[in-house]
């Protein structure tokens, strides 16, 4: 069982945490003209690597608050904890995120234009 | 049989002299078997049975061949008991981890109908029948007959079973704790390790399975460590440790789990060595530990060595009778045969001979020198070089063995074959470390080629392996690598001391590495002759690891799960490593090449019942009742589960059934007036700038323009378009609202709204709270409901003009304070009435007692269904399973099309979401008014079709409704929006066909007339 270190109460156990899948799933607006196909990539594609990994945790039986984790699916290092809404600073973690295939999506462009630089936080 | 006054006092013939273990003025009675026996405190019932000169304890799981005593630790594979009687009864125990006590019972397993005559000992016979994979063979019988052996071979194979009374009578307990620094294993050197990290102040927590400290030394005699007797050493460090306040000691405490993190798992038998076990203390206590730094000091095991016969009680291994003679003052034989390939073994050759034993040494190694072989020479034991004991015979313990010379490698036999008579055998094959906890820890294993073992290389977790379990069987190598891990695991949190003497350590100087002989020659062709066993549980021999070879097998994990080789309950501790060297050797390859099986927990069986704890009956869940719950009680409610919820079902009178019980209710709603008790319902109070604009991306309609004090019900979808759930918001104020959820649906809807905020648009400035307990909730609906809410003493005007459906008031009832919602689950007029949680009661016994003239009428959930579904109204749940659309429910005027955006607006234009066979709700009218269609039922178009028939959709909800006078329905049915009018029908399992018409789903009052009362 991990320990996860919430940025609002400090480290604890697993069993207080939910898991809310791959981070930085940027969400297309509503009145967007992408395909299904690539409406689809939004939708339902998620990720589940073999290694480093970022994902969303909540705090569910705590303060349940949201906040990303960096995580290696083989190791179950965490390897960075990091706020809503940012993106990560370790290079490892860094890397995964510009690497994602999801940065070329149709489905990510189509989140908004002008968000590109901060990153969809879901 | 033989009769138990003869028994009880049988003498324990083997039990050769006094040790300090052993306590000869505290006699203890049991009985095993239904004989009784007698032992002393400190026995094992494995000791308490030898001493007894009992060898045959239990039958083997295929072959049911006879099996003895082999071990004397938690690593036994044969002796499995059955203990306790009744509920009580515990299947599967380790007769050498059962510490005695007065009473004790416990019978053998696996035999019918007795130990000694076995009708499934046929199976030996029939072992050409039984080979490796004999259970994925059959599966390539005909499928129909495997479900006939099936029954018979799960009877024939098998282990203990479990108690006829399910109801474990025990109580456990679970326990959390951190520690800075847990040493897993109490002997030498996690002592050692213990005492130096406790000494720098760290938190220590020490465990080990045993019932006292001092591992493998237990079971020795001539050891001395810091020039005292190695026990009196232990016993010292052990009463240090006691003394400090950092320390927290845990015998009879096995580490069976490492998980990620440092976390372990660790379960105490608290009182399973006691006669009674007292009230105040639980059976068993499960530890979960989370320990910054973690001292592995498993030790290790003994190989047994794999000859034919093997597997016959009074074949032990080696280190186990010196346990036995030396812990216990048990001899297990006269006539010893010692067979090894290793120097360990001459040790027990020493100690058998001490306790008066005749003795011969078979040693497979052409020659081996040094003071240990010195020592049993000048005792005067015969040892033969370079010889091996080829088969061993005997009905139901060894009596005879087979020793021949055999060649340096130990593959052929190379001279005349010496019949000798002995009663007991004494094998060693070298040890195995056990990294069971660093493997579960994901540790890696190297293979030693001079110890021939496997031992920890990396670990994964911050954590040490010290002594035996890290291959360093010398045991000042051991206790050296325990203080080297007890500094720096306490430097690693923090702490740092002084570090400690090794201590000087007599004992006879030997080497470690065995020789390399996996499967000792007899003769014959493989899978002729004599069965040679390599995993004693399971009942696995040379020859079938040799046919799975033969068959294709070379990976392991194949191996093991073709064979079952290592897994029964003991995982393979003292079979794996010959396994493997085996399967490498018929493949031609080398052991490490081969690679090892994976350990995982639990290390040794864990009892469920430790593993639940208290969470079982009334604790398994917490259980909710809302303010009004005396009175439902009080009035003959009968109640159904809703999440944690308990709700009034439905209040029969007078012996009502449940149908009569709710037609009254039903009727009363629509003729008069009924109240329910909503309190159950979701809430969630909505405050902020952005509160509007929240609800108008979360729900499908628009909420900008609802004004302050009105209602408006919401439907929710999840972002791929699918109803999640449903519920009437209300504008309390202009940036204040109080949303209604489904009683299910609550924390999850809360969460859902979190969710979006913080991840989706933290720029919305809203915040949301859980009301749903603040507020108690009595729904009053009917004809009736104004004028009993009028006498209750409502404080505003209630006409329609001033307080029309669909808005909320704050007013008085009675002096109670409360928010009314005119709003409607039964299409009658109706009002929600909220009041503070305390007041519940209050305002329920109010509304009854003004409502009595009218013959208000309590009503419960099934009740409410009836209502609703006479209205067509949905239940999110129950007509939608996460596939159902707003247009599939025939909602589509719900559904904002001028909003930019709203959660699922993009996935509701997806083309998927246009074909026309997609499920719609419908109404269904049974071709016979009277029949009610069960719910799940599946419609057809044709009834004739062959089978498998078409299907278009279920029933989702069905019910006699008393208002309309017949049975009504509602249906998903494919495309069923375009077959209103159709028949459709529902053949039943019974045989019999039900027949229905499609049709709206309103069926009482489908214009809504009755709103206003
Ligand atoms: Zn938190």
């Amino acid at each position: 069982m991990l320990i996860i270190t919430c940025p609002f109460c400090g480290p604890r156990d697993e069993v207080e945490f939910a898991c809310g899948g791959e981070a930085h799933i940027a969400r297309p607006l509503a009145d967007n003209k992408i395909s299904d196909a690539d409406f689809a990539d939004y939708l339902f594609m998620r990720d589940n690597p073999k290694g480093l990994f970022l994902e969303r945790w909540r705090h569910s039986a705590g303060c349940r608050r949201w906040f990303n984790v960096a995580r290696d699916t083989v190791s179950n290092e965490i390897v960075e904890i990091y706020p809503m809404g940012s993106l990560p600073a370790k290079t490892a973690a860094k890397t995964t995120y510009k690497t994602s295939w999801r940065r070329d999506t149709a489905a990510e462009k189509a989140a908004t234009p002008s968000r590109s630089k901060a990153g969809g936080s879901k | 049989m033989v009769s138990r006054s003869a028994a009880s006092g049988s003498p324990q013939t083997q039990r050769q002299r006094a040790v300090a273990r052993i306590d000869q003025n505290a006699p203890i009675n049991f009985t095993f078997d239904g004989r009784s026996y007698r032992g002393f405190a400190g026995d094992t019932l494995a000791s308490a049975l030898l001493a007894n000169n009992v060898h045959l304890v239990g039958r083997s799981f295929k072959y049911h061949r006879p099996r003895g005593i082999m071990a004397a630790g938690s690593e036994e594979p044969n002796a499995l008991i059955r203990l306790g009687k009744g509920a009580y009864a515990e299947p599967n125990l380790r007769a050498t981890q059962i510490e005695i006590f007065e009473g004790l019972y416990a019978e053998s397993q696996n035999r019918t109908p007795s130990l000694k005559f076995d009708i499934g000992a046929i199976n030996s016979v029939l072992d050409r029948f039984f080979p490796a994979g004999f259970y994925y063979k059959t599966f390539m019988w005909p499928a129909s007959m495997w479900m006939r052996y099936e029954h018979v071979i799960r009877h024939a194979a098998g282990l203990g079973k479990v108690a006829d009374d399910h109801n474990d009578p025990d109580r456990y307990e679970k326990t959390h704790a951190h520690c800075d620094i847990l040493v897993a294993g109490g002997g030498a050197t996690g002592l050692m390790a213990a005492l130096q990290a406790a000494k720098s102040g760290a938190r220590v927590i020490l465990a080990d399975e045993q019932n006292e400290f001092g591992g493998w030394l237990l079971g020795e005699a001539d050891i001395k460590i810091a020039d005292v007797p190695a026990l009196s050493w232990v016993s010292d460090i052990v009463t240090e440790l006691a003394a400090m306040p950092n320390v927290t000691l845990l015998p009879r405490t096995t580490v069976f789990g490492y998980l990620d993190h440092n976390y372990l798992t660790l379960n105490e038998r608290v009182t399973d060595h006691l006669p009674s076990r007292p009230a105040h203390l639980p059976r068993q206590r499960l530890w979960k530990i989370r320990a910054q730094q973690v001292i592995i000091a498993q030790g290790a095991h003994e190989r047994p060595l794999v000859f034919a016969g093997n597997d016959l009680p009074g074949v032990m291994l080696a280190g186990a009778v010196r346990t036995y003679i030396n812990r216990y003052g048990v001899c297990p034989g006269q006539r010893a045969i010692v067979v090894c390939n290793n120097d360990d073994a001459y040790r027990t050759a020493l100690d058998l001979h001490h306790a008066g034993a005749y003795v011969v040494v078979t040693d497979l190694r052409a020659t081996a020198t040094g003071p240990l072989m010195r020592a049993v020479r000048n005792a005067g034991i015969e040892i033969l070089h370079g010889h091996a004991i080829i088969a061993a015979y005997g009905t139901h313990r060894v009596a005879r063995v087979e020793i021949a010379p055999v060649d340096d490698s130990v593959t052929a036999i190379t001279g005349d074959i010496d019949h000798r008579d002995c009663d007991l055998i004494a094998m060693s094959g070298g040890l195995s470390p056990a990294v069971h906890l660093h493997s579960q820890a994901r540790g890696k294993l190297q293979w030693d080629d001079a110890k021939l073992c496997f031992r920890p290389s990396a670990t994964h977790e911050p954590s040490f392996n010290i002594g035996a379990c890290n291959g360093s069987f010398d045991l000042v190598a051991g206790l050296k690598e325990a203080v080297r891990a007890g500094t720096k695991a306490a430097a690693a949190t923090g702490h740092k001391a002084t570090t400690l003497d090794t201590p000087d350590v007599q004992i006879h100087k030997q080497s470690w590495r065995p020789l390399a002989a996996w499967k000792i020659p007899n003769g014959h062709a493989s899978g002729r002759g004599p069965k040679a066993f390599v995993d004693f549980q399971n009942d696995v021999t040379a020859s079938d690891v040799s046919l799975a070879a033969r068959e294709g097998y070379q990976s392991v994990e194949h191996l093991k799960r073709y064979t079952t080789t290592g897994m029964g309950t003991d995982q393979g501790k003292t079979s794996n490593i010959n396994a493997l060297a085996i399967l490498a050797d018929a493949l031609g390859n080398e052991i490490p090449a081969v690679g090892t099986t994976t350990f995982r927990m639990p290390y040794t069986p864990s009892n469920i019942g430790a593993i639940a704890g208290r969470d079982i009956g009334d604790l398994f869940d917490p259980v909710r009742l809302t303010r009004m719950d005396d009175w439902h009680r009080a009035h003959g409610a009968t109640f159904e589960h809703v999440g944690q919820w308990m709700r009034a079902w439905y209040f029969p009178q007078d012996g009502e059934t449940m149908q009569q019980a709710v037609n009254r209710e039903v009727k009363a709603a629509r003729t008069t007036a009924g109240l329910l008790d909503a309190s159950t319902l979701g809430k969630i109070d909505i405050r902020g700038r952005d509160a509007a604009e929240f609800l108008n991306r979360l729900y499908t309609n628009a909420w900008s323009k609802l004004g302050i004090g009105k209602c408006r019900y919401g439907l929710m979808l999840k972002d791929d378009g699918m109803v999640m759930d449903d519920g009437v918001t209300t504008r309390i104020g202009e940036n204040h609202f109080h949303m209604t959820t489904t009683t299910g649906g609550a924390a999850g809807v809360l969460d859902w709204m979190e969710e979006w905020l913080q991840t989706e648009w933290p720029d919305l400035e809203v915040y949301l709270t859980s009301v749903t307990e603040q507020w108690a909730v009595a729904t009053l609906s009917g004809p009736n409901a104004g004028k009993i809410l009028q006498d209750a003493g409502i404080d505003f005007d209630l006409s329609p003009a001033e307080f029309p459906f669909m808005s909320m008031k704050e007013g008085h009832i009675g002096g109670l304070a409360a928010r009314i919602f005119r709003i409607s689950f039964t299409g009658e007029l109706s009002y929600e009435i909220n009041v503070a949680a305390r007041h519940g009661l209050a305002l329920w016994t109010r509304l009854m007692a003004a409502g009595k003239a009218y013959g208000i009428t309590p009503y419960g959930t099934e009740a409410m269904h009836v209502l609703r579904a006479e209205k067509g109204f949905i239940i999110v749940g129950q007509e939608t399973d996460g596939s159902v659309t707003p247009h599939d429910l025939g909602m589509d005027w719900i559904v904002s099309k001028t909003k930019p955006d709203f959660i699922g607006k993009r996935a509701l234009a997806r083309h998927a979401m246009e074909y026309d066979d997609r499920k719609q709700l419908v109404g269904l009218l049974c071709s016979d008014p009277a029949t009610v269609i069960p719910e799940g039922a599946h419609a057809v178009l044709d009834p004739n079709q062959p089978l498998p028939m078409k299907m278009l959709g279920q029933v989702t909800s069905s019910y006699f409704s008393p208002n309309c006078g017949r049975s009504i329905a509602m249906a998903m049915l494919k495309g069923g929006h375009a077959l209103k009018g159709q028949t459709v029908f529902f053949p039943m399992l019974d045989g019999s066909v039900l027949k229905a018409e499609i049709v709206d789903t309103a069926f009482f009052d489908p214009k809504g007339a009755r709103i206003d009362g």
